[in-house]
Order: C-alpha cells, then sequence, then structure tokens
C-alpha cells in the first residue's frame, strides 16, 4: 500500500494575461502514496484549482514535473478522475448516459464495462433510477452519479475541487460520509481540494496548508482523529483541537 | 406516486378550477375574433365603414371562393409556403454550420466580428436592388431575401449559446481524455438545445417577413406578390383574403416547431 502513486516535484506556474505575469503556484513538492488521502486548504483565491488543473494534467506546468506512477503525466496514460463543485451532470442525458459519459469518449463502451458499471450502480443505490434524468434526483444523489461516472473509468487517483460545496449544509455531512466511503470501499487514492478546513480533517489523513498566492507548501500536517467515517471524526475531541492547529497556521 | 390514491376533495375542487380556467380562457378567445369579424361586418353592411378601401368579411369569404374557384389559390400558397421553407431551412442550416466554425476556430471569431455585428445592425431590405440583379427577380432573389434576414441572428444566437457552456463541463470532458470533436457533438451542441428551440421559432416568424418583403420586391406570383396587385387596383378584399391566409399559414408552420420542440423534450 506504500507505493507512491503521485509526485509533484518543485512545481510552478505562471500566468500570461493582458495584465502582465501572475506566478499562481511556486516551488511545489508533494508525494502522494497509493490509497492516500490528501486535502489541500488554503485562503482562497490562492491557486487550489490550479493545482488540482495541474495534477490532471490538464494545465501544463510552466517549470516542474509531475509524475504518475513513476511515468511523466503526459507520457503516461493512465485516467484521473475529477469532481467538481457541482455535479456538471448533463441535463440531456439520463442518469445511465451521464455515467457512460467517459466510456463513450474513450470508445471503451464494452459490455464488460458496462457490466461493472452496473455493479458499481447498483452498489451504491441507484438502480431504480439509471433511466431517470437529472433533475428528478437530489443533490446527493447527483452527486453520487457524479462520482461514479468518473469511477467507471477506473481513475488511480480522485482530484476533488469542492465536490459539497455547492450543496447546503445539512445536505453537506451526508454526502460527504457517502464519498468518503464509496471512495474507501473502492481503495481509490484522493486529493481534495477545499477552504473548509472542517471539511478537511474529517476526511484527510494528511491536510497540505497552503500559502497565499503564489501557492506553496506552508505546512503538511497528519490527521490522527479517531473514527472511521467523516461524521464520527467530527464527533471526535480531538476534532477541534486539529482544527484549531490548521486554523491558526492558515491565519499566521 | 404511482400507485392509485383516493383523489381528497381539496385535490378534486384544485382541478375543476383549473379546468374551468382553461374553458374560460379558449371561450374568450374564440369570443374575441368572433366579435372581431361580427363587428367588422356589422359595420360593413350598415355602411359605417366604407367596404371599398375596408373590405368586409362576406367580401373575404367571396373573393376566398373565387380564388378557389380559379384554381389560382394552392398556386398562390404553394409558391410562398415553398420560399418560406426553404428560407427557413437553409438559414437555419447555414447559421448553425456557421456558428460551429466561428466556436472552433477563436481567431476567425476575433477576425469576423466587426463584419457581423455592422451586418446585423444592416437593414437587410436595403441590398433588395443588388440582390434582385444578382440574382434576378424571380424567386431565388426572394429566398436570398429571407436567408438574409435570418442567417445573421442565428449566428450569433448559436455562437452565443456555445460559448456559454459550463467551463467545468469543458474541463470534465478534457479530464476524460475528449478532443475537440467530442466536446462539440457530445457537450456544446445538446447544452444549446434551448437556444436552438427558440431560433426555430424566432426564425418561423422572420422567413414570412423576408419572404413576403422579397415578394414585394419582385414576383409573379405568392401571396405577397397578391398584397401588392390587390393595393395597385384597390381590390382591399384581395389584400385582406391574403394576409388573412397569410396568418393561418403562419400560424401552421410555427405550430409545427412547437410539435418539434415537444419531441425533443420528451426524449
Amino acid at each position: 500500500m506504500d507505493k507512491e502513486i503521485m509526485k509533484l516535484d518543485n512545481v510552478g506556474l505562471i500566468y500570461q494575461s493582458k495584465n502582465g505575469e501572475t506566478e499562481a503556484v511556486k516551488n511545489f513538492s508533494l508525494s502522494v502514496k497509493e490509497g492516500d488521502f490528501v486535502a489541500i486548504v488554503g485562503p482562497s483565491g490562492c491557486g487550489k484549482t490550479t493545482m488540482l488543473s495541474i495534477m490532471s494534467g490538464i494545465l501544463k506546468p510552466t517549470s516542474g514535473k509531475v509524475f504518475i506512477g513513476g511515468k511523466n503525466i503526459y507520457e503516461s496514460k493512465t485516467y484521473i478522475g475529477y469532481m467538481f463543485q457541482k455535479d456538471e451532470l448533463f441535463e440531456w442525458r439520463t442518469v445511465w448516459q451521464n455515467i457512460m459519459l467517459g466510456l463513450e469518449i474513450k470508445k471503451q463502451n464494452t459490455s464488460k464495462q458496462q457490466e461493472y458499471a452496473k455493479k458499481l450502480i447498483e452498489k451504491y443505490g441507484l438502480i431504480d433510477f439509471v433511466n431517470k434524468k437529472p433533475r428528478e434526483l437530489s443533490g446527493g444523489m447527483r452527486q453520487r452519479v457524479a462520482l461514479i461516472r468518473t469511477l467507471v473509468l477506473m481513475p488511480q487517483i480522485l482530484l476533488l475541487d469542492e465536490p459539497f460545496s455547492a450543496l447546503d449544509f445539512q445536505t453537506r455531512l451526508s454526502v460527504c460520509d457517502d464519498v468518503y466511503n464509496i471512495i474507501k470501499n473502492e481503495h481509490k487514492t484522493a486529493i481534495l481540494v477545499t477552504h473548509d478546513i472542517s471539511e478537511a480533517i474529517s476526511m484527510a489523513d494528511k491536510v497540505i496548508v497552503l500559502t497565499k498566492r503564489p501557492a506553496t507548501i506552508k505546512k503538511i500536517r497528519k490527521i490522527n482523529i479517531k473514527g472511521e467515517t467523516p461524521l464520527k471524526r467530527r464527533e471526535s475531541p480531538d476534532f477541534s483541537l486539529e482544527f484549531n492547529n490548521i486554523w491558526k497556521e492558515l491565519d499566521r | 406516486m404511482n400507485k392509485r390514491r383516493e383523489i381528497s376533495q381539496a385535490r378534486q375542487q384544485y382541478l375543476k378550477r383549473q379546468k374551468n380556467r382553461k374553458i374560460f380562457v379558449i371561450s374568450m378567445q374564440i369570443l374575441i375574433i368572433v366579435l372581431f369579424f361580427a363587428i367588422w361586418q356589422l359595420l360593413a353592411s350598415t355602411g359605417v365603414i366604407n367596404v371599398f378601401v375596408f373590405s368586409s368579411p362576406i367580401k373575404i369569404v367571396q373573393t376566398f371562393g373565387d380564388l378557389l374557384a380559379s384554381g389560382n389559390l394552392f398556386y398562390h400558397i404553394a409558391i410562398t409556403f415553398f420560399e418560406a421553407l426553404v428560407g427557413f431551412l437553409i438559414a437555419t442550416f447555414l447559421g448553425f454550420l456557421i456558428a460551429i466554425i466561428l466556436w472552433w476556430n477563436d481567431k476567425l471569431r476575433d477576425i469576423l466580428e466587426p463584419y457581423i455585428i455592422v451586418l446585423n445592425s444592416l437593414p437587410k431590405i436595403a441590398l433588395g436592388p443588388i440582390i434582385i440583379i444578382w440574382f434576378g427577380a424571380g424567386t431565388k432573389a426572394i429566398i436570398v431575401m429571407a436567408i438574409l434576414i435570418m442567417i445573421i441572428i442565428t449566428i450569433i444566437s448559436l455562437l452565443n449559446a456555445f460559448l456559454a457552456c459550463d467551463k467545468d463541463k469543458i474541463v470534465l470532458m478534457q479530464s476524460m481524455g475528449a478532443n475537440k470533436f467530442q466536446i462539440l457533438t457530445k457537450l456544446i451542441i445538446p447544452n444549446a438545445r434551448t437556444e436552438f428551440l427558440s431560433v426555430l421559432k424566432i426564425n418561423v416568424g422572420m422567413t414570412w417577413v423576408g419572404t413576403i418583403m422579397g415578394e414585394y420586391l419582385v414576383s409573379k406570383a405568392g401571396l405577397g406578390y397578391l398584397i401588392v396587385y390587390g393595393s395597385q387596383v384597390f381590390k382591399l378584399d384581395l389584400v385582406m383574403t391574403s394576409v388573412l391566409i397569410l396568418c393561418l399559414l403562419a400560424g401552421i408552420m410555427y405550430g409545427g416547431v412547437c410539435l418539434i420542440e415537444k419531441l425533443l423534450n420528451k426524449r
């Protein structure tokens, strides 16, 4: 389980725009091991989403390298799952068609892959909704469909970009639990980006605190809170202690 | 919800109110049109308005009958309907195609932007004489006129709809390894379906504007021709009859688009 799956080596990114150059990321080095759940927190506008774009290979850093499973990210064919603030389901497709989207794009829409998709759908309680349109589903269920949509492509790593911020607080807690359980169940490595400290410590084994722009690592904290799920962790007395630690770190 | 339940009394009353409201609206709609023609006829029969200038419903029916008997009616209707339909189809298809090209190529989009804006604000009828010289005084010129009226606004509306697509949805497609063509066909085009339908609805009205305008300029047949001819020889009966037939045709074509909308939304 201790195999290194993702490595960022001295990554930096400078944006060019009409108004000049912006250094968004600087000297960012990180090693993620298989099965890790890493959370990245930082002040808003510090380039957290930029980090995820680099890790997914959509954005090329101006300096440094990104490795997936020991290979350069642009040479490796590994799929990296991406979840957004909104579920980004396509309203004109049914739940099933939404889940099939990635397979259609990759032209892997084989019966074997469909079988796997069906298994996931059944396992996570969506079997009755496969022919429904997304608008007929609750916010939590929509997010679950979005997660399965990425899981059918068998990603090695899941990138989560504040995936719960569009939900109301009540749903957010239960969906957070839900998503966490699915990720752990499927033994996926996950990198979560958020500005919500409590969300980060309730889910992650490792929290990375970023500085203001240009984003660089200020502190890496291992989280050791007892509790098997985010909800249980929130009940632990260590939780608020850890919260204060990171909050102070961010504030400084 | 699937199970049959006993309908509560409040629910029954609500449904009844809704039904009554619908009946009321439809009967008022019918009443208005009946009253309109009745008053028109009454004023004409009593001599309050000059029948020679205002025509009258009875005269319109007579004219309609004459046209029908002479066999000319369907000839004129067919010509105008053909021009309107062809103009509508070509303008919508070409506009769609050009909007896709401009979405695909942002450099081209920047280059052409000022030209599209100028063309959009230009009153297309100003091009009438040029069109007649280039395409001849016939059906071709009329269809070109109709296309010109529709195509620019079609391009602008569809391009804006394409560009309004959520950035995160595009990133999602990219993260799954989609190429630009897949992004276009699986995301950009279906995402713009609402705007596409509203463009269809606008065009189905505009095509009649273009066709009749074209027929005013050049034509030897068609409903626009009948209107111009009728006014020139002061046969207001003919003018009014043609206008009423136009109303009917435009309504039928609009109904067709609404049907397409329903089918698309069902899928």
